[in-house]
């Protein structure tokens, strides 16, 4: 039953609305499918404004509270908006130990953006990551699929640059 | 496509014999591991398609992309049988070389062997290099060998034969007896004994039950699991069918973490040949038990390893755990018996079944049986994934299979076990790895993550390192884990800034020991581990940041001047050259000089010095 339709949002268009629309669809019968259905609508939009949550927990039946507090709780959602590129850094273990922290400041220094924030052109957004199980080529740094194994300080800014 | 009966199976086996034992023709195994991928083996891997038929080699040399190999830092990396020729850090330019001299002048292409560290002796074949010479393979018996996407190639390598005999011939309490018998303790971490697990799961009443697949490998520095999914899926959805089969399961799910986009790709590649072919989905190989499994992708939160977090996030809520008991073979996902095994764990089963438990139990220590994949990184020579018997020592870990530390510096400690593990120093490296000689150190088994400090890592920076990690990661739900580790952070960071007291050491080992007794789970309980195997082995590096405000190791950018040394100082100009932000002032015969206003203090000028010039 439907009592509100999509709500105003700029970033959302109806291209958009009908795949969210889709995914709901495809998993309100499933139970325990929320952090699926938050997966797909992120992939959809690039991350998940509020009314978007708000609409998910109307479509599927569950509490605003609920449907906010899982994807609060999970590092893989973002309710602010992405830049184009998104810069994951490996805070791994053994990149920690090749000298990431290294590479990161130089990232936040150089293009004035803090790990988890958005450079203000919306180039960039920077993201400090889990190991992401490719130690043999620590230090790592994933731009978009790309990954680029034995990163240094003094490298990173190239490889970066290739990113317009 | 019909569905497959053990005789068919056979019949693969049968067919496929030559082939993977590389007698009808040449064999590229190029390895398609993320870390290859990463440094560019797809790009060699259609080089050589191109090259091959250039040459028109393509029918006498076949082109196969297999998991991970396990060497990683060496990718892209490809072997050639028949021989066992391992070829290292392949790139474009190297294409024709090899087509051209290996390929067909029949002659072995020497600047892309390995090269011994110690006698700088080029090594041909794979099996000859330390790396794995010492190794024995059995969760990674796949691994380099087999096209992870075809299941042809896994059931001509005895698979789904284990499957078979357990649905067909075994049971429940049979298989049980075996897993019993084979010694197999949970490779995740804890170290349970599986058997004794899948026991309570059988006797535990109910009309359903689950299998799941603990694939949420989140330990930092620890990619074996990855590796076991990306190399040889079908091993791991055997060993749930064969668990299921022992508890009655009739439906399983993986957990995997989403940041292993390629493993969840073979997983779903192999989940659907499985259908295909009968060995999931009703009536397994005609034995009459059905079983199916589906894959749940993580979100990203380290406590969903735990298992009753892990159930909590697969029911769609937030990934916190519970107080056990009820453990979860008698209330588990959906309140259902359920039993979750790791990985590695799993893989491990069907060749149990086919050889049974004492064949498993063959090789080990008194209370550790079978063998333990560790992945080692950090700063040893040779990185990647390795595969020991239990009881082998650390020392053969690092040194005979890791060939020592690199650039000539000095072996400081090994973290084992992940965030919740302990650092162990060079007098302790003959321990055997052991789930209880691990313990008794101060350290943990763990899931295997193995990683190297030399004499340039600091140990309260790693130590504040670990505790940002659990720190952030900490569900919140219980108060010593979400108050705890923030006040031990705030301690540790404290005294890396130059601000520690006196009563700073004791402070720490008390709220450890209080966090250690009282939090809710594991991820809880053992947060405060590196905190005390820190302090236990590098207690006078603590002291030397609080008493003489001084970073032994030069990492804690607080205690450092940024000044250069003109006694030291050769003037070089490599810090000058290196700096990111232009701080450093130079010119050609003079000293160089920071200058503190521009310095961001990013320790570049400090790596690239080679006189330890800078303070």
């Amino acid at each position: 039953m439907r009592t509100l339709g999509h709500p105003e949002h700029a970033d959302i268009d109806a291209a958009m609305w009908s795949q969210i629309d889709e995914i709901i669809r495809i998993h309100r019968p499933i139970s325990g499918a929320i952090i699926t259905v938050l997966r797909e609508c992120q992939n959809v939009v690039g991350y998940l404004p509020v009314p978007l949550l708000d609409y998910i927990g109307q479509e599927m039946n569950l509490p605003r509270s609920e449907v906010y507090g899982v994807a609060s709780f999970y590092a893989l959602f973002s309710m602010t908006p992405k830049g184009r590129h998104t810069i994951k850094i490996c805070l791994g273990t053994a990149c920690y130990v090749k000298g990431i922290k290294e590479v990161l400041s130089r990232i936040e220094n150089k293009y004035h953006v803090r790990d988890g924030g958005t450079t203000e052109d919306r180039r960039f957004s920077v993201q400090g990551v889990r190991c992401l199980g490719a130690c043999g080529l620590a230090p790592v740094v994933v731009i978009n699929q790309d990954t680029h194994g034995d990163v240094t300080s003094d490298k990173i800014i190239n490889i970066v640059e290739q990113y317009e | 496509m019909p569905k497959l009966t053990v005789d068919d199976l056979k019949s693969i086996k049968a067919q496929n014999a030559d082939r993977l034992a590389f007698k009808d023709k040449t064999y590229l195994l190029i390895c398609g591991g993320t870390g290859c991928h990463a440094t560019g083996s797809l790009k060699v891997k259609d080089a050589l398609l191109k090259e091959l038929a250039a040459k028109q080699l393509q029918d006498k040399v076949a082109v196969v992309e297999t998991g991970c190999n396990g060497f990683c830092a060496m990718g892209p990396l490809m072997v050639v049988h028949p021989g066992d020729v391992f070829y290292q850090k392949i790139s474009l330019e190297d294409i024709p070389h090899i087509v051209q001299d290996h390929l067909i002048d029949g002659k072995i292409v020497d600047k892309l062997l390995y090269k011994d560290p110690g006698t700088k002796k080029h090594i041909p074949v794979q099996t000859e290099i330390p790396f794995f010479a010492h190794q024995m393979p059995r969760a990674l018996r796949n691994k380099g060998l087999i096209d992870p996407e075809s299941i042809d190639d896994y059931i001509t390598r005895d698979g789904y034969l284990g499957t078979a005999h357990a649905l067909l011939e075994m049971t429940p309490e049979q298989i049980v007896g075996e897993m019993l018998k084979s010694g197999l303790r949970g490779r995740g971490g804890a170290g349970f004994p599986t058997g004794v697990k899948w026991d309570f799961a059988r006797k535990s009443a109910g009309e359903i039950k689950y299998v799941l697949c603990n694939a949420d490998e989140g330990d930092p520095g620890a990619f074996m699991d990855r590796s076991i999914l990306e190399a040889d899926p079908h091993s791991v959805l055997e060993g749930m069918i064969i668990a299921a089969k022992a508890i009655d399961a009739r439906k399983g799910y993986i957990y995997a973490r989403t940041e292993y986009p390629l493993a969840i790709t073979r997983l779903q590649i192999a989940i659907t040949q499985a259908k295909e072919r009968g060995l999931l989905g009703d009536d397994i190989l005609g034995s009459g038990f059905d079983f199916d499994i589906e894959i749940y992708q993580g979100a990203g939160a380290f406590v969903c390893g735990e298992e009753t977090a892990l159930m909590r996030s697969i029911e769609g809520r937030r990934g916190m755990p519970r107080p056990r008991p009820p453990f979860p073979a008698h209330k588990g996902l959906w309140e259902k018996p359920t039993i979750l095994n790791n990985v590695e764990t799993l893989c491990n089963v069907p060749q149990i079944m086919l050889h049974g438990g004492d064949w498993y139990a063959s090789v080990g220590t008194a209370t550790s049986k079978g063998t333990k994949v560790f992945a080692m990184s950090g700063d040893v020579n040779n990185i990647g994934l390795v595969e020991v018997p239990m009881g082998t020592p650390l020392r053969t870990l690092i040194y005979d299979i890791g060939g020592g530390i690199p650039k000539k510096r000095k072996f400081k400690g090994v973290q084992l076990g992940g965030p919740s593990g302990g650092c162990i120093p060079e007098h302790l490296l003959d321990t055997p790895v052991d789930y209880e000689e691990i313990a008794k150190v101060g350290a943990i088994m763990g899931s295997g993550g193995v990683i190297v400090m030399d004499e340039n890592t600091c140990m309260v920076d790693m130590a504040r390192f670990f505790m940002e990690f659990i720190q952030e990661e900490s569900c919140g739900k219980c108060t010593p884990c979400r108050e705890g580790t923030r006040r031990l952070l705030q301690l540790l960071e404290k005294i890396s800034q130059g601000r520690g007291e006196a009563c700073d050491i004791e402070i720490m080992e008390e709220l450890s020991h209080t966090i250690r007794e009282t939090a809710l789970c594991g991820l809880g309980q053992t947060g405060p581990n590196p905190v005390l195997s820190t302090l236990r082995y590098f207690r006078e590096e603590f002291e030397a940041h609080i008493y003489e405000k001084r970073c032994p190791a030069k990492r804690c950018v607080d205690l450092l001047r940024f000044e250069i040394d003109p006694e030291l100082c050769t003037k070089c100009g490599l810090c000058f050259k290196a700096c990111p932000v232009e701080a450093v002032a130079w010119q050609k015969k003079e000293v160089a000089r920071i200058e503190k206003d521009k310095c961001i203090k990013c320790l570049t000028c400090y790596d690239k010095c080679k006189f330890g010039a800078i303070m």
